[in-house]
């Protein structure tokens, strides 16, 4: 990536465009997927990813230069951008990608570096920690050893400093909260309590329409999103037994080793 | 006698005195009047019953603290009392069937013992009606009667029994492609059996409308313990007198619904939710017109709450401010009241476009300051709390008395002013908040007063005084509550004489011998209320006023 000028930053947010947290998941009849007729929305975790880049424009004021959504997916994933931009991203890219395909982090990370060569350069961005309907939980890392920029994934506070080209985040991690300060350019990808996202107001809904959107198609970046995996099948967790009570412990002892559970004959 | 001191009769003298409700209800900090005796004709609960009982209900269906009964009476108190903590009743006796065999059984009992029956569904009413009035009443629960007997997909009609919870219903139906046709903030509690003996109304009237419309038949026991079969289920039916409609709305005192058959809409794959914020009442009625006029067929709920609902959901000063920024999304929000829309329709650009054009309209005039649009379901679900959870949220800011009305929209803000006017000059600060929130579009306003106690002098500030107030905007002083215990002895501030005499010709059909949730709807018969007439029933009512047993109507 170019340097950037320090005095102005540039924020990209990648969102997806996914099956909605409130539905309840079902696994479709082919066993191929989830049932996907079903409401759809942005990501939680890139809501609170776009959240972020306005709360950081609040705070930074004229050092931001401008915050742009970004969306892989089907014509109807401009839904998610719309509602992006409804948030306050000042303008939105749309990567179009056929109905039915399938999109894999590391194809969509390879995404993500084309549209930043296109249209950048970008300072930061920031995305989701991983989408609910995969949770795959990649594409932020794969993005940032694709650009060979730092990342500092899982934030829950995120603090800029334009003029020395750093960021300070404190991420969430198994042992409890880890400070680490990256340099711009970076990638950040947010966790749940980085923020509280804004709802979309009426006034900004209907600026959002004016506001610019470019669509692209994958073959104009010139990335291949064939998949390298192949999904085998998708079931659901085998349906919960009853259990059993037993009287004493030989009876436990004799229905262990009837099942297996323990060596010997029942 | 009487008769020439008086004319012409006043008709907002509280006629009918209910000294049987009067004694049940009274609450902490109110002088309670002295225990009326029960109804000359409704017996006592003795051993016997319980025992009686238990030969045919299994131990664990039969909760009684009579002998030989074993439950403490303490564990019985939630059925004894209602949802608001304000009227509690004495029963020691709860049963709670798992059929309808089983509930004909107890009436049949209880018909031939002269005992008073309470019929219990998920114990969310708001007036009193479904709790007893003394100790001797039996409570029959239907929490356990909670089968969906069969869907219709291709008709859409649900037979269910009458202990289902509504939420559980509609997330049956969902699954099918189906929605109930009403909806209230106690989903997750109601049981069907509730809603359609009191005609529950709800957010989606404006769009299904009342239950009048969509049961299409019940499975009633009656109070003799015969069951009435009417659970055919065919859209129409015009085969003699349409005698399930007597039981909507009746509160339990014809009989006890077991079960219901119900017309469901089908499931609108395409939901937006608009919340908007105007700077006074007086642009909520400028834009009521238009928003139906514009939305049209996919108007599925329009609700309205004003400042006070939105303080006492949020929290006063800064807590409500920072929920406000967050659902309106902006750093500054106007101060005003507030508008929910739903639209629901089959095809979501269709809709989408309407309510784009219908909001940029709205959005560019004088009246609506902001607003905000729902973007997923989460947020859907948040912005229905916002109006949903006043009810709750102004019990557990205090001690409510609700009124729950129907006044044309136009002098809703007159109405919710005068009581605050009355509130700020004579109530010495025990009103503490008047709370108004309603269903705009269908004229159905709702009116919580919050205080520190229940007290009486603050419900004799209160009543008649709102009653007085809905009937001269020729009102209804119960829209969608029901009259139960505490609105009762009101019934004639909205309906006249000559309904009330037919309303008791009806119940004394249905139940000769008065057993069926006594105490409720129907005021106490007043002595020489038989000769009929205003002059029998001042007669009567001055009669009453006094102290001592009303003898009830046979």
């Amino acid at each position: 990536m170019r340097p950037t000028p320090r005095s102005l930053l540039r924020i990209l947010v990648p969102v997806k465009r996914c099956v909605d947290y409130a539905v309840k998941i079902r696994v479709n009849a082919q066993q191929t997927g989830v049932e996907t007729n079903v409401k759809h929305s942005m990501n939680p975790f890139d809501e609170i990813a776009v959240e972020e880049a306005v709360r950081l424009r609040e705070r930074l004021k004229d050092a931001v230069k401008g915050i742009t959504a970004v969306t892989i997916g089907p014509s109807k994933a401009q839904e998610t951008l719309r509602t992006a931009l409804a948030m306050g991203a000042d303008d939105a890219v749309h990567v179009e990608t056929p109905e039915a395909a399938i999109v894999e982090p590391l194809a969509v990370a390879k995404l993500l570096r084309a549209v930043m060569d296109k249209k950048g350069p970008y300072d930061l961005v920031i995305l989701g920690k991983q989408a609910i309907d995969d949770d795959a939980g990649q594409t932020g890392q794969m993005l940032a050893g694709l650009l060979g920029c730092a990342q500092a994934t899982f934030a829950s506070k995120l603090d800029v400093d334009v003029g020395a080209g750093t960021a300070d985040v404190t991420r969430e991690i198994d042992g409890g909260l880890e400070q680490v300060r990256v340099k711009l350019p970076a990638i950040v990808t947010a966790d749940l309590r980085l923020n509280e996202p804004r709802y979309a107001s009426l006034p900004n809904i209907m600026k959002a329409k004016k506001k610019p959107l470019e669509k692209l198609k994958p073959e104009d970046l010139g990335v291949d999103i064939t998949p390298r995996l192949q999904m085998l099948k998708v079931t659901e967790p085998p349906k919960r037994v009853g259990g059993q009570k037993v009287d004493n412990v030989d009876e436990l002892i004799a229905k262990l080793k009837k099942a297996g559970v323990l060596p010997g004959a029942a | 006698m009487v008769r020439s001191a008086l004319s012409p009769l006043p008709r907002h003298v509280p006629l009918l005195r209910h000294g049987f409700a009067n004694a049940a209800t009274s609450f902490p900090g109110s002088t309670a009047p002295p225990s009326a005796p029960p109804q000359p004709q409704l017996a006592s609960l003795t051993p016997a019953d319980i025992e009686h009982f238990l030969s045919f209900l299994p131990a664990s269906q039969v909760q009684a603290s009579l002998a030989p009964g074993s439950t403490a009476q303490a564990d019985l108190d939630g059925y004894n009392t209602d949802w608001m903590g304000k009227y509690v009743g004495r029963s020691r006796c709860v049963l709670r069937p798992r059929t309808t065999d089983q509930v004909s059984s107890i009436m049949r009992h209880c018909y031939a013992r002269r005992l008073g029956v309470v019929p219990q569904g998920g114990n969310t009413g708001l007036v009193g009606g479904g709790v007893p009035t003394g100790s001797d009443e039996v409570i029959i629960n239907l929490g356990l009667m909670n089968q969906i007997r069969a869907f219709n997909a291709s008709s859409g009609v649900l037979t269910a029994d009458a202990g289902c919870v509504l939420q559980t219903l509609n997330t049956f139906l969902t699954s099918k492609g189906h929605v109930m046709p009403l909806d209230l903030g106690a989903k997750g509690s109601c049981q069907i059996g509730g809603n359609v003996s009191t005609n529950a109304g709800g957010l989606r009237m404006v769009r299904y409308g009342s239950l009048h419309a969509n049961v299409l038949g019940l499975e009633v026991v009656m109070p003799d313990g015969r069951v009435l079969r009417g659970l055919r289920g065919l859209r129409k039916d015009n085969t003699g007198y349409h005698l399930h409609h007597l039981f909507v709305g009746a509160e339990g005192t014809l009989g006890v619904v077991t079960g219901v058959s119900l017309l469901t809409p089908p499931l609108s794959p395409a939901v937006n939710l608009a919340l908007l914020r105007l700077p006074d009442y007086a642009a909520v009625l400028s834009v009521v017109g238009t928003v139906r006029a514009k939305l049209g067929e996919i108007l599925s709920a329009v609700e309205y709450f004003d400042e006070t609902a939105w303080a006492v959901v949020n929290g006063d000063g800064a807590a409500g401010a920072e929920v406000e920024r967050q659902v309106f999304g902006a750093d500054t929000v106007p101060p005003g009241v507030n508008l929910l829309i739903e639209t629901s329709g089959s095809v979501r650009e269709h809709d989408e476009e309407k309510l784009t054009a219908l909001l940029e309209e709205l959005l560019d005039g004088p009246h609506v300051l902001t607003g905000s649009l729902a973007q997923d379901e989460t947020q859907l679900g948040r912005m229905w709390d916002l109006r949903e959870g006043i009810a709750e949220a102004c019990g557990k800011a205090g001690k409510v008395y609700k009124y729950d009305v129907s006044v044309p929209i136009q002098e809703w803000q007159n109405v919710l002013s005068t009581l605050r006017q009355r509130a700020a000059e004579r109530s010495e600060g025990l009103i503490e908040r008047v709370v108004g929130f309603g269903h705009i579009g269908d004229g159905n306003l709702h009116i919580n007063v919050v205080c520190g106690r229940y007290d009486k002098a603050i419900e004799q500030l209160l009543e008649p005084f709102m009653f007085e107030l809905v009937e001269s905007k020729g009102g209804s002083i119960s829209a969608e509550h029901g009259l139960g215990v505490q609105k009762a002895k009101y019934i004639l501030y909205s309906k006249s004489p000559l309904e009330l005499e037919l309303m008791r010709k009806v119940k004394a059909a249905f139940d000769p011998r008065g057993i069926m949730n006594p105490g409720k709807v129907l005021p106490a018969v007043a002595v020489g209320e038989e000769r009929g007439g205003l002059e029998g029933v001042l007669q009567g009512a001055l009669a009453g006023a006094g102290a001592g047993a009303l003898e009830a109507g046979k």
